[in-house]
């Protein structure tokens, strides 16, 4: 309950945010909602003798919906995305995994950049930014650049971003594809014991595009390009769904813990990825 | 590590401590500030029972760092009624049996009043969904779905009456 003592800093833009960790290495972290650092440093599993607060930085905040483009500050909370009617009529499925994100205090506080730059694969953003294809804008001494989320995720808490940058935008195209985001999980707050972010879009009778990527069934969120292939083309029937879910399945690599054993994990994989694509069939 | 000077308007009073950067706002709130309404019920962020109103905002006061609250306008149970002028809400939990032990309540209550300002004509559901960030361990929840549905018709009902 009583974290370390340590240094703060609030700094009004990103060049004093990047002094900061240019100064202390790996002494410093950034502090967004803290709705997962907080918890780890009262519980002194993570250690951080200098804070960054990043609430003063303007840049990092609000939704831009431009041209069919969706720009999101790192810093834009759960509340705001489930709030912006903007956003829900650019890309709806973000409310729709919002809503099944922790509680409603923790998502007045806890922001999309640090769900997904915080490396936990029991976020549910990052497998939701599989899904979407979407960018992650890092700043850092050297410059702005983007990576894919796709490309983002190497391991449970790791990822591509460098301990001396900041990850300040996630940009994705708006999409009016049929959506789910379907979640299991043991109760309110839980991390999914599985989730499926699912798009689809339809041509006719038939499976234009589909996405399909899963949270918390590996160390790392997964997009499975193989369940993609199954549908594309199939009138997403039940055939074309086993198909699908089974070239998921092989996509997953989940690990026992409280939430179940690992064949419980794929049976619960299974019905999740089914719901998911069906629901978001419904929805095309 | 520097102290430094928190400044934070609770319950529309300014208040000014002086406070290391690691101490959490529950803590300044309760210790320092007099307000010992807000509760501590867990170490992991789920309880919800040191829930305040910051800003416009639920939030849980044990997960957050006072230094963060800086400058904010924070509302706590004992800035929404007293024993001689409950708020609504306090009236209603005490009719339906909103509550027992009564560690969860200040959270809860502080919790249901944002909830109605935000959705002031909820449903049972919407109710159950909105305080999915506080747990009671005595009522059973079903007590205090009754109260804040209760307030809620009471509010509207003054609301129209007001018109």
């Amino acid at each position: 309950m009583i974290p370390a003592a340590f240094e703060y800093h609030r700094p009004s833009d990103i060049a004093g945010a990047l002094s900061v960790l240019a100064e202390h290495g790996d002494d410093a972290r950034v502090l967004a909602g803290g709705h997962s650092l907080i918890p780890m440093m009262k519980l002194r599993m993570a250690d951080v003798p200098h804070l960054i607060d990043l609430q003063d930085i303007d840049v990092l905040k609000g939704i831009k919906i431009d041209g069919g483009t969706v720009t999101i500050g790192a810093m834009v909370t759960q509340h705001e995305i489930i709030v912006s009617d903007a956003l829900f009529a650019a890309a709806p499925i973000m409310r729709e995994a919002a809503l099944q994100i922790a509680d409603p205090q923790v998502r007045y506080m806890g922001t999309i950049g640090g769900n997904v730059a915080n490396g936990d694969p029991g976020n549910d953003m990052p497998g939701l930014m599989q899904c979407l294809d979407a960018s992650f804008v890092l700043e850092g001494a050297d410059g702005t650049r983007t990576t894919k989320a796709r490309d983002f995720y190497e391991a449970a808490y790791m990822t591509e971003r460098d301990d001396e940058e900041i990850l300040t935008h996630i940009v994705f195209d708006a999409t009016t594809a049929g959506y789910a985001y379907e979640k299991q999980k043991r109760k309110i707050g839980d991390y999914a014991t599985a989730a499926c972010a699912a798009l689809i879009t339809k041509d006719g009778d038939t499976v234009a595009s589909a996405s399909i990527s899963m949270t918390n069934l590996s160390d790392v969120p997964v997009f499975s390009e193989a369940a993609n292939a199954a549908l594309v083309g199939t009138t997403c029937d039940a055939a074309a769904v086993k198909a699908a879910v089974a070239a998921a399945l092989e996509d997953i690599d989940p690990t026992e813990d409280n939430r179940g054993p690992v064949e419980f994990k794929m049976h619960v994989a299974g019905i999740i990825i089914a719901r998911a694509i069906e629901r978001a069939w419904s929805r095309a | 590590m520097t102290k430094q000077i928190i400044k934070l308007t609770v319950n529309g009073e300014e208040q000014e401590v002086l406070a290391e950067p690691r101490e959490l706002l529950i803590y300044v709130l309760r210790e320092k500030m007099g307000m010992k309404g807000p509760h501590v019920g867990c170490e992991t962020s789920h309880c919800g029972a040191c829930t305040v109103e910051m800003d416009g905002k639920s939030v849980k006061s044990c997960t957050m760092f006072a230094a963060q609250a800086q400058g904010a306008e924070i509302t706590t149970i004992e800035g929404l009624g007293t024993p001689d002028n409950l708020h609504v809400l306090q009236e209603n939990f005490k009719e339906h049996h909103g509550l027992q032990c009564g560690y969860c309540t200040p959270g809860m209550i502080t919790r249901a009043h944002r909830l109605l300002q935000e959705n002031p004509n909820p449903t049972e559901e919407e109710v159950r969904f909105g305080i999915a960030g506080n747990i009671c361990r005595c009522t059973g929840y079903q007590n205090i779905v009754k109260s804040i549905l209760s307030a809620a018709a009471e509010l509207n009902a003054a609301k129209e009456a007001a018109q």
